[in-house]
């Protein structure tokens, strides 16, 4: 099927593909749902519009392009959920089609179409969207959780305000984008995604590793850098994305540590407060190269000989 | 202590938040042209950052030294261009006699950074910044490791499409350039670092 | 008759079959960097546009007395020659659009289709063909830095020209203006016009088989 990689042995026809997939949307249910949950009906819209521009986009191109249609492998579905909880519950509609859009036609499609982007489609596309409309992108509003009025007033994330408890950091009673808020959901979609191994410890626990230790060095409080931002969702849903990331163990640990760096350094000195969605960026980038000096070992076969 | 700090700023501004490609576009042409192997792409960098280091320091000294005094500063273009051939002319021959394993992996590049803007670009930047002689040949040096940097990445992100799917339309240099897009997107996070 | 056809012929070489921007790809760096607006483009192609006819014009008197092995640096010391002169007339007369340009005026002299063009044709032609190969050149370069520009005024800031185009509620998507944007669109236009030449040549191709 049409997932060409050498970086995942394990995933070789549609069938495996659309289960992997299917996995991933299964384990990012706790976390949309505690969104639409605490943001209310503005997320709910937010996250349909997201999907089915995706879909949308995916079936258009691929019709276009006169290639088979392959919708069904769920991975424009998936990209399309993680955007939309990537993006705050109150950002205006069109920004979720123009963000789907992006990631799967020029992220993806352009490239070659599953297995052969370079970036993971999401995170570019909100990079994008953050460059373009930094104002919608950056206001977030506090939960509601369906009690008080809608019009909740735009307010800072806890990594700007700097005076959340840890207790609701945890439990997902600060403002911030719709998937990041609830850290109980995204751990509960992490324990199945280990369960069903459908992604391995290395990526997450290296790169939450990562934050806690560079934050520290920097003078940070760690486990408030841990649990505030998406630090712990871009570790389980987005940096673990097969086709983007290295695959070899040890070649994952480096690539997480890479990004619990760059993230601390952009936290600690940047401009933007956040910088998930480009430490993972920037390893995914860097990703060719560290498959490259660490090369997979192949059963049954002896090191390739370097060339003199 | 304070100078260090300074320097090592100055290094992170150069390599990372004002990249030479991802946010000043010099030095394209070889990104694009050079960039297909991530081999000769470290080759192409090392003999960039060589010369781009001794043109600062060249270039330097020809204009606060000679051009200044003389008062002939409307010159500095051509006066640049010319010390850098030169410096390129002389580095070949240079390296042909001392180091021929060197000159047989940067031999073929070093023509071609002649031509390439990077290096008058750094020169002219060092005298629109009036920067002094230890922050010109910095400059030289850190934004010429910021080169490197972005087309060794490239290299590796190249070599990975090479196996790949890309419509017909978009093989060759549009697809190159749509991923430069997407990486100076990602490497937009280190701005305001310094 | 003949002559005036190859004329025309050497304009128009320039303008759509090696356009520079489009089809060769050279002087990727001021077309990346300078295409933030139209008149940005407009400006950037006027100035080398200007360089282009009268280098080609110098070298290609100059053609037989330049010796081979230093044609190069003569090249560059002519290209440069000019190069300053046009920065010297920005400054005095259109301060706002050399400070927009900045560096890459001076950058011309490393331009690739400036010194390509000296080397692969007025080193080789008359005056007259040079001239007219260079203000070819020189058009389809401001051409396809007027065409990137305007693409990403209109959707960078919603103007063209610096005229509003799509209205104030438009919500510019402020990427394009930056230098990832100049990328993404000289990219995705590189990728879009590959994609109508080659529909043109099949629709031509298809043609010349039903005639045949």
């Amino acid at each position: 099927m049409n997932l060409r990689l050498s970086t995942a042995p394990h995933v070789h026809n549609p069938v495996t593909t659309q289960r992997l997939m299917l996995y991933v949307l299964i384990a990012l249910l706790p976390t949309a749902a505690f969104g639409v949950y605490a943001f209310g009906v503005p997320a709910l819209i937010i996250l349909l519009v997201s999907m089915a521009s995706a879909v949308l986009a995916e079936f258009l191109w691929q019709k276009i392009a006169r290639q088979p249609v392959r919708v069904g492998d769920l991975s424009a579905l998936l990209t399309g959920l993680i955007l939309g909880l990537n993006l705050p519950a109150n950002a205006p509609w069109w920004l979720a089609v123009i963000g789907s859009v992006f990631a799967v036609i020029i992220v993806k499609q352009l490239f070659g179409g599953l297995g052969d982007n370079f970036l993971n489609p999401a995170m570019a596309a909100r990079a994008v969207l953050l460059a373009s409309w930094p104002v919608h992108m950056t206001t977030y509003v506090a939960p509601t959780f369906f009690k008080a009025a809608v019009d909740a007033v735009a307010t800072a994330t806890p990594l700007v305000m700097k005076d959340a408890s840890l207790m609701s950091l945890f439990m997902g009673n600060i403002p911030g984008t719709i998937g990041e808020v609830s850290k109980i959901a995204i751990l509960v979609g992490f324990l199945f995604l280990l369960v069903t191994k459908t992604i391995s410890w290395h990526i997450p626990v290296s790169m939450v590793g990562g934050v806690f230790v560079f934050s520290w060095l920097f003078g940070a409080d760690p486990v408030m850098a841990i649990l505030s931002g998406g630090v712990l969702f871009g570790a389980v849903f987005m940096a673990t994305d097969y086709v983007t990331s290295p695959m070899t163990p040890w070649g994952r640990i480096i690539y997480g540590l890479g990004i619990g760096l760059i993230i601390s350094l952009i936290r600690q000195f940047g401009a933007y407060p956040e910088g998930v969605t480009y430490g993972i960026l920037l390893m995914n980038i860097a990703t060719p190269l560290i498959d490259r000096f660490l090369p997979r070992k192949i059963y049954g076969h002896q090191k390739e000989a370097k060339k003199a | 202590m304070n100078e260090i700090v300074n320097i090592l700023l100055f290094m992170v501004s150069c390599i990372l938040t004002n990249n030479f490609i991802f946010s000043r576009f010099l030095g394209c042409c070889p990104f694009l042209g050079v960039s297909s192997k991530v081999e000769t792409s470290v080759s192409m960098g090392l003999a960039v950052t060589f010369v781009m280091t001794i043109a600062s320091l060249f270039c330097y000294m020809i204009y606060n030294w000679l051009l200044v005094p003389l008062g002939l500063t409307f010159m500095s273009t051509i006066a640049f261009i010319l010390v850098i051939a030169a410096l390129v002319q002389f580095v070949e021959m240079f390296l042909k006699k001392s180091s021929p394993t060197l000159y047989s992996a940067l031999g073929i590049y070093l023509p071609l950074i002649t031509t390439n803007c990077a290096v008058l670009g750094v020169a002219t930047l060092n005298v629109n910044n009036a920067y002094n002689l230890l922050y010109s040949v910095l400059n030289g040096t850190f934004s010429a490791l910021g080169f490197t940097l972005a087309i060794v990445l490239m290299a590796g992100v190249r070599e990975r499409l090479e196996s790949s799917h890309i419509p017909e339309c978009m093989k060759g240099f549009p697809i190159t350039l749509v991923a430069a897009g997407l990486m100076a997107v990602a490497f937009m996070g280190f701005s305001g670092l310094v | 008759m003949s002559e005036k056809k190859s004329l025309g012929k050497t304009f128009f070489n320039g303008i759509i079959p090696e356009n520079p921007t489009f089809r060769l790809v050279l002087g990727t760096c001021p077309t990346l960097a300078v295409t933030t607006s139209a008149i940005n483009g407009l400006g950037m192609g006027a100035a080398a546009t200007f360089v282009l006819i009268c280098s080609n014009l110098v070298i290609s008197l100059l053609r037989k007395f330049i010796p081979d092995q230093v044609r190069i640096p003569a090249f560059i010391v002519v290209i440069c020659t000019f190069v300053t002169m046009v920065q010297l007339l920005m400054q005095a007369f259109i301060p706002s659009l050399y400070e927009a340009l900045g560096i890459f005026i001076p950058l011309i002299v490393v331009n690739c289709i400036i010194l390509a063009r000296a080397e692969a044709f007025a080193s080789k032609n008359g005056p007259i063909s040079s001239v007219f190969d260079g203000l070819g050149m020189g058009l389809g370069f401001t051409l396809g830095l007027v065409v990137l520009g305007s693409v990403r005024e209109l959707i960078g800031n919603g103007s063209i020209f610096g005229i509003n185009i799509l209205g104030a509620s438009y919500q510019p998507m402020l990427l394009i203006v930056l230098a990832s944007g100049g990328f993404l669109t000289y990219g995705l236009l590189l990728g879009l016009f590959n994609l109508v030449v080659k529909k043109l040549q099949n629709k031509k191709s298809g043609k010349e088989a039903q005639a045949a």
